[in-house]
């Protein structure tokens, strides 16, 4: 019988452990640990699944589980909100893979330097992408990059209401009311109900010289791109509110960005930019400003920045602003900041920078262009409209109440058709009747549209 | 042992933009169909002209194999955990990620997986969280556990926010609006509750290293709302009155937080049920082996007892005994911390790894890095130039020691040191959270991962580098001289100067004199080198 060891454990070797414990001058490794009280002790072995000790036993278990899965790859996928399916380019795998990036941590320009530079280009790429100067390391999500956008406005105004867009998935209403509890009240302007589109007659009720932000997304959550950016940034800076912007960044080769339309602030999601779904685990938020001490100094997360050695001719990176941060100063930092999304941020960094100016132009098109092929066909099914007749950019809402069937019903049939049909917004926006938000990208292909567009066709035959 | 002649990689590589060659592309954009080209006619033209973009972004434009070789070239330029000895980031747990994982995390079945999908498509990624969540069930003795904040400050946040939904549902939290952490806890502790709404009352060490209960007892009030605090702390002493401590808290009304975003000294040894915590958290990230990505993401799993699984943020994951599914049953639930069900790659990896140890395993990791440490201690305490403070206390898995007597001998500081090392071939070390309670800190986590070799060839580095500041100070100073950069100013504070963007470096650049940047006020901030600015 060969002795135990653990691949992972080098110490774990006896002979290796007595000679450490010799070292110490220890008897046993309980020596060490008998400053914890037996009362505090577990005084039993953890009752824990007999473990998978061989790499390729491991690999099997977690292989047959993952197996029940069915992925995109295996359905034809048409859901969005807030996950989107965008094609990811292989040399984004390739650099987020490389062992030196992922197993990389904090430190500093000296040991880390490639890190730092790579990071420092993902901030100039996204800076370039939303025309703005000014961005840090990615948040981890955009809910939390719009609720830390709304914090900073509140801080820089001095105060603690905010109008939002109703709007916004329900995951970033949930989310917003939790982060911004503390101090800062939301209230909810209107869409209208033919456009959806931003009821601007409504925001001008809501602002308030109380109003530290308004607050948009574009294209909206159900959609809708907006075209009254810079009439709502008016109405917001008449109030001395500021206005805070969410984008979803692969629009931005074609749509203007929203520093173009007044926003103060911008936020999104880096997932479209080359970061495969994961279940949503591709999530990482960005905030941009302009280039002005007061929107730098409330910033909570790290920001790297380049300095030139001009005796060596060389380029190092630090921290700016450091004092800002909760780990310079704890509790009287701005918010808290952590580990966030570094390994997302180079890779939406190799992304747009494999894209170029002309990829993000084209991609965007494209996606318009798939997209209004996929509305025209799609309604032109019987009973099945399109909720608003507004511009669009890759995701729309379909309304079903004609056919008599619920989007619920129609999803559960898609999927023995293997598609996965769009988000269901019966409850988020029960106004919406029985509507779905169909998302359609670069990746799909003519014959896959078609196909949903046949199957459902087929279903809604079905009666 | 002789320290390795190392040189690390110097590409002189020029920023990104500076490569840029106008026409060319890395990848091209999936074709469009004639016939969808035609149905859908010209879109551009369909958005108003103030909503068009009218430049493109003023990216790069580089060829694929150019752009490869530019990441590939900084790559290199990264030690990163997998090429040195990662000993030097204590408090982050720096241990082995294995590949195998990593490999399982880009199968198409989850990097493929949309999170709106049907449950029945999503069975085996809702069988991971609930399976992951049933092995932090036993390691922690909490009753149940989401895995949706995306980091251990997130998950702090997200105990601040249930601790405060707890009060609110009481009807006291108009009066509960004070926390209670250490200054050897992770600074979170203090920041995640403040930006929850309360009020921070930070203890100091007593004589132990620890807080004395006393000091607890004094600030312990009816405005107590909970206690937040790490044990072990920064400094790797366990607090043996923890459960005190918690008792305190307790009987003043307040919950108790354990942050166990490092665990690892004592997985299978002692858990936040005994010790009487309502909640804790893990870094998946640290304790369960997720590589730390360059700064994220991560994962953390909030644990909490069952009284206040129904403050947990929506949804959690359940088994009905025949299938999984999603549970947004929580009575006075605090909403949501993230969108959707956190970070699933960093779930699947922790899973795979407590899979592959188990219970045996799992001890036998909080045993070695706590027998690692005591060995690396030995030995780092017979190199001339180092101290630790509260001395008698036994360390369990990191040790934060100083440089203090090197400092006073030589002028050698510990940030000369930190850099200096880089030369030989290993990360520069963390020092310490502010503030520095400890002068001239660095904090050594020797994880289970490392072997004997390891660690004697990383005291064998420091030992060298203190023996060179006693007999060249200035050779220390003015390290590194191996590394991709040489020592440069890195603290940006002053608006003319700093620059977080390549657009904005070239707007900067040559603009500003020098007197003009010492006359703003935020200069003032910028006159240490910037390298204390060290995070973990
Ligand atoms: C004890 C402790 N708590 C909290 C944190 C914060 O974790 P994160 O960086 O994931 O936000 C850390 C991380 O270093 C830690 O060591």
């Amino acid at each position: 019988m060969s002795k135990k060891a653990y691949p992972y454990i080098p110490n774990a070797v006896p002979e290796i452990k007595t000679q450490l414990l010799e070292a110490c001058g220890l008897s046993s490794v309980e020596e060490i640990y008998r400053d914890i009280p037996e009362h505090l002790r577990l005084p039993r072995e953890m009752n824990l699944p007999q473990p998978l000790l061989s790499e390729y036993s491991l690999r099997r278990h977690v292989e047959e589980i993952l197996d029940r899965n069915r992925s995109c790859k295996d359905y034809l996928n048409f859901l969005g909100a807030g996950t989107w399916q965008h094609y990811v380019p292989a040399v984004c795998d390739e650099i987020n893979g490389r062992a030196e990036f992922l197993t990389a941590y904090t430190g500093k320009t000296y040991a880390d330097h490639g890190k730092w530079q790579a990071l420092f280009e993902y901030q100039s790429a996204l800076c370039e992408l939303v025309d703005m100067d000014i961005t840090g390391m990615p948040t981890y999500d955009w809910g939390q990059a719009a609720a830390t956008a709304l914090r900073m406005a509140a801080r820089i105004t001095g105060r603690t209401e905010v109008v939002v867009t109703r709007t916004l998935s329900q995951e970033r209403v949930l989310q917003l009311r939790n982060y911004l509890l503390p101090e800062i009240e939301i209230k909810f302007m209107e869409y209208e109900q033919d456009t959806g589109k931003l009821d601007l007659a409504d925001l001008k009720k809501k602002v308030s010289t109380k109003t530290a932000a308004v607050y948009f997304e574009n294209p909206s959550y159900i959609g809708v791109v907006e075209t009254a950016g810079e009439e709502a940034a008016r109405i917001a800076h008449s109030y001395g509110a500021l206005l805070v912007v969410g984008v979803d960044p692969i629009s931005l080769g074609v749509l203007a960005p929203p520093s173009h339309y007044g926003a103060d602030i911008v936020c999104g999601d880096l997932q479209p930019l080359g970061i495969h779904m994961s279940f949503g685990g591709g999530l990482a938020g960005f905030i941009a400003t302009h280039d002005e001490p007061k929107y730098v100094a409330e910033f909570p997360n790290l920001i790297y920045g380049i300095t030139r050695n001009e005796e060596h001719e060389e380029y190092g990176f630090g921290q700016v602003y450091w004092e800002r941060t909760a780990y310079a100063t704890r509790e009287k930092g701005k918010e808290f900041t952590g580990t966030s999304a570094g390994l997302w941020g180079i890779t939406a960094g190799v992304y747009l920078n494999l894209m170029g100016p002309q990829g993000m132009q084209e991609v965007g098109k494209t996606i318009m262009q798939k997209s209004a092929y996929a509305k025209k066909r799609l309604s032109e099914l019987k009973g099945v409209n399109l909720s608003f007749p507004s511009l669009t950019f890759k995701e729309f809402v379909l309304n079903f109440d004609q056919t008599g069937k619920s989007v619920a019903e129609i999803n559960k049939q898609l999927l023995e058709h293997k598609i996965f049909g769009g988000k269901d917004l019966s409850l988020e926006f029960p106004e919406l009747g029985q509507s779905a938000l169909y998302c359609v990208t670069e990746i799909h292909t003519k014959e896959d549209i078609d196909k949903l567009v046949y199957s459902l066709g087929k279903i809604l035959e079905r009666g | 042992m002789l320290p390795r002649k190392f040189h690390q990689a110097r590409w002189d590589e020029p920023i990104i933009f500076e490569m840029s060659s106008s026409g060319e592309r890395g990848i091209l954009v999936p074709e469009v169909e004639k016939d969808i080209e035609n149905s859908a006619g010209d879109v551009l033209a369909e958005i108003p002209k103030h909503m068009l973009r009218p430049q493109p972004p003023r990216l790069p434009e580089l060829s694929q194999w150019q752009v490869l070789k530019h990441y590939l070239h900084l790559s290199q330029e990264t030690m990163g955990a997998d090429m040195g000895i990662d000993i030097s980031l204590g408090t982050s747990t720096m241990k082995y990620s294995p590949k195998v994982n990593e490999q399982l995390t880009r199968l198409p079945q989850i990097a493929e997986l949309h999170p709106l999908q049907d449950e029945q498509t999503i069975q085996g990624m809702l069988e991971v969280y609930y399976g992951l969540e049933q092995i932090l069930k036993e390691i922690s003795g909490m009753d149940q556990f989401t895995f949706q904040p995306s980091s251990g400050a997130q998950s702090i946040y997200t105990n601040a926010s249930i601790i405060r939904k707890y009060h609110e549902a009481k009807g006291e939290l108009d009066r509960r609006t004070e926390i209670i952490t250490t200054i050897f806890s992770h600074p979170t502790d203090g920041a995640s509750p403040a930006t929850a709404g309360f009020k921070i009352i930070t203890l100091m060490p007593g004589e132990n290293g620890y807080p004395d209960l006393e000091a607890l007892k004094a600030v312990v009030s009816e405005r107590t709302s909970g206690l937040m605090i790490t044990n072990p702390e920064d400094t790797g002493i366990y607090n043996p009155h923890i459960d005190e401590f918690v008792r305190v808290v307790h009987e003043a009304g307040g919950l108790c937080a354990y942050d166990q975003a490092n665990a690892n000294g004592v997985l299978g040894i002692a858990r936040a049920r005994e010790a009487g915590f309502d909640l804790c958290h893990f870094n998946l990230h640290k304790t369960f082996s997720s590589p730390h990505g360059s700064f994220g993401p991560g994962a953390g799993a909030v644990g909490v007892r069952k009284e206040l699984a129904q403050f947990l943020p929506v949804p959690t994951v359940d088994f009905d005994g025949s299938k999984y599914f999603l549970n947004y049953d929580h009575a006075q639930s605090i909403g949501k911390v993230r969108g959707f069900f956190g970070v699933a790659p960093v779930v699947l990896r922790a899973y795979a790894w407590a899979m592959s140890l188990g219970a045996e395993g799992l001890r036998e990791c909080a045993e070695i890095s706590v027998l690692n440490n005591n060995y690396l201690q030995k030995k780092i305490m017979e190199i001339p130039g180092v101290t630790v403070r509260y001395a008698d206390k036994r360390r369990l898995e990191q040790v934060r020691y100083s440089w203090e007597k090197l400092k006073e001998d030589t002028g050698v500081g510990t940030e000369d040191v930190a850099r200096r090392i880089v030369d030989y071939g290993i990360q520069s070390y963390f020092t310490s959270h502010h503030p520095w309670v400890i002068p001239e800190p660095f904090t050594l986590e020797p994880c289970e991962s490392y072997s004997k070799a390891d660690m004697d060839e990383y005291v064998s580095i420091l030992r060298q580098v203190a023996e060179e500041a006693y007999a060249n100070p200035e050779l220390v100073k003015n390290a590194p001289y191996q590394s991709t950069i040489h020592k440069c100013d890195t603290s940006f504070d002053d608006p003319h100067q700093w620059a977080p963007s390549w657009r904005a470096y070239l707007k900067k650049k040559g603009t500003g004199s020098e007197a003009e940047r010492k006359g703003t006020a935020e200069s003032k901030q910028s006159t240490e080198s910037g390298e204390d600015r060290l995070v973990g």
